[in-house]
């Protein structure tokens, strides 16, 4: 479904980091935590293709979406420069979305950089279930910290890291990922982040015998499943598109080259 | 009942619309059905089938580059017989007449293919794609040669009474030539054009931007060629030409309509706006209707009619 957003709160919050707000009563009300929107910049031609965002807010009640980006190329940066009231064109909700019911108690949630958006509407269903929840959060500096107190809020525990050192723990969120896993009492893993982080966290989460979901990205062409360019191997030899079978693979699901 | 008459023919197909979608942009259209009336469009072409699965090319397979899309998805599809089997029979419910696109990595493939396809009342015509630019045999390297779209175009009339379209690359010095080659082979038409060769580079990782190296561009960027082609294709051939190549709202259709072709494919433009290719339909007959036109034939290569000499001065 094609809905126009508009535009209610477009800000700066982090190092290249935006969070915009948008009424969108359609897709509030059909989206799930891990599912994308696929933003059309232009009525033009350029930009040419959509931009997959992930759902950073899902508030279907008052039928608000919230997105949390990275303004890294050209489309990006349009997204930033748009004023509160302006409308956007959005496709979706696309994707397959993270499965909240898992067995047991206690889950991690692993945000790697601006890979941590779509954790916030999981870690808000999971504490609609009443479940444990640890977030570790890693990124390079303590200015692209973003949205801590959400987290806070719901009563998450946080732990941070930073590649610099600036904030938090140094290094990445491997080391203290795998002290929780040793530590033992984790029942499921989410993560988000860049592929090395995703393939490091699956391998330590397999290792320790627990079961997890990686929510993944890929170019894409359509978002809708008809153009292949997201097709991307399983182990199982049969290829998954990112856009429609994914973006949230169990863990182990996915052949790496 | 429409005012104007929008039907069309290519060869023994009937269109009730000028409108069909790309080979690969659309899926088996049955991925498109949430957004598309599938019963609105003239026909479905679609996703090019092999023999066997194929699994496509490496990642990255798309990269957006100015005003265009360069692909190169590698021609993934789970072959004929899980396409005749599990795809078929559910797009055929929808009663909109199926183009199925057939690729060979050889040319024999291509007459099996057309000997298996033959068996399904479901598949309106066959469109021989001779033009795919990311594989490593067939596609592109029979379709940039006449002799062997020649071949192919024979082979595969010889195995299929059905209509048979030869789509045809771009990449090409001479796409007359290669035209009248695949209308002497027996094509009932054609379809142009296939995406253009091209090549993007990553900066940040000092290489080329898709896993394939090149890939085929795609989108608007590629229009103007595309209408040339057709433009003048279509006053060499006397077979009917489904035009495409950057068509993203139907003031593009009418355009290709104007240059010679019999019909438009959406390619790109369904990324855009997945309900393209019913805005296109609307807008065509909406065109007709507000020109005094009440035959969409009578638009069909007006351009060339029109066309100043191109004598200086």
């Amino acid at each position: 479904m094609v809905e126009q957003g508009k535009i209610l709160i477009n800000e700066h919050v982090g190092k290249d980091i935006w969070r915009m707000e948008l009424k969108a009563p359609w897709i509030a009300r059909k989206a799930r935590p891990g599912q994308f929107v696929n933003v059309r910049l232009s009525e033009h031609t350029d930009p040419l293709l959509r931009r997959p965002i992930s759902l950073h807010g899902i508030d279907a009640d008052n039928g608000i979406i919230c997105f949390l980006y990275l303004v890294v190329g050209k489309g990006t940066k349009m997204m930033s420069k748009l004023e509160n009231g302006d409308h956007l064109d959005l496709l979706g909700p696309l994707g397959n979305g993270f499965s909240t019911a898992f067995q047991g108690r206690r889950a991690v949630l692993i945000g790697g950089g601006i890979g941590s958006a779509p954790l916030y509407p999981l870690l808000e269903a999971l504490k609609a279930q009443k479940k444990d929840v640890t977030l570790l959060y890693g990124v390079k500096d303590q200015e692209s910290i973003v949205c801590l107190d959400l987290y806070k809020e719901n009563q998450a525990e946080v732990i941070i890291t930073t590649e610099d050192g600036s904030a938090g723990e140094k290094g990445f969120v491997t080391a203290p990922f795998e002290a929780l896993l040793k530590n033992g009492g984790i029942d499921y893993v989410y993560a988000c982040g860049p592929g090395a982080m995703l393939r490091a966290v699956e391998e330590l989460t397999l290792q320790y015998g627990v079961d997890g979901e990686i929510s993944t990205e890929a170019n894409m062409g359509c978002g809708l499943g008809v153009c292949l360019s997201c097709s991307t191997p399983g182990k199982d030899g049969k290829n998954r598109k990112v856009c429609t079978d994914g973006p949230v693979f169990k863990m182990g699901e996915l052949a790496y080259e | 009942m429409s005012k104007v008459k929008t039907a069309v023919k290519i060869g023994a197909l009937t269109m009730k619309n000028p409108v069909t979608t790309a080979s690969g942009t659309f899926g088996s259209g049955l991925e498109m059905r949430e957004y598309v009336d599938l019963r609105k469009l003239g026909a479905i072409t679609v996703k090019g089938t092999t023999l066997e699965p194929r699994s496509g090319n490496l990642l990255p397979r798309c990269t957006e580059t100015p005003s265009g899309t360069l692909n190169s998805i590698g021609l993934e599809n789970p072959g004929v017989d899980v396409f005749v089997a599990d795809i078929l029979p559910q797009v055929a419910a929808y009663e909109t007449p199926i183009i199925v696109n057939i690729a060979g990595s050889e040319i024999t493939e291509y007459g099996r293919l057309a000997e298996i396809l033959e068996k399904e009342a479901a598949v309106s015509a066959l469109e021989a794609n001779v033009s795919c630019p990311n594989v490593k045999s067939g596609g592109m390297a029979l379709g940039t040669d006449p002799d062997l779209v020649y071949q192919v175009t024979k082979l595969v009339k010889e195995h299929s009474s059905k209509p048979v379209i030869v789509k045809l690359s771009p990449n090409v010095t001479d796409i007359v030539s290669i035209a009248k080659a695949a209308a002497e082979g027996g094509a009932d038409g054609l379809n142009l054009i296939n995406s253009v060769l091209g090549l993007a580079i990553d900066m940040e990782k000092k290489r080329p931007a898709l896993g394939n190296i090149v890939g085929g561009l795609s989108g608007p960027a590629i229009k103007p060629i595309a209408l040339r082609m057709v433009y003048q294709t279509a006053q060499a051939v006397e077979i009917p030409i489904i035009g495409l190549g950057g068509i993203v709202s139907w003031q593009d259709a009418v355009e290709f309509l104007m240059a010679g072709a019999t019909a438009v494919g959406i390619g790109t433009g369904n990324f855009l706006d997945p309900a393209t290719t019913m805005k296109v339909v609307d807008g065509i007959e909406q065109y007709l209707i507000d020109n005094g036109y009440d035959d969409v034939q009578d638009i069909i290569g007006i351009a060339w009619k029109n066309q100043r000499d191109g004598k200086d001065g």
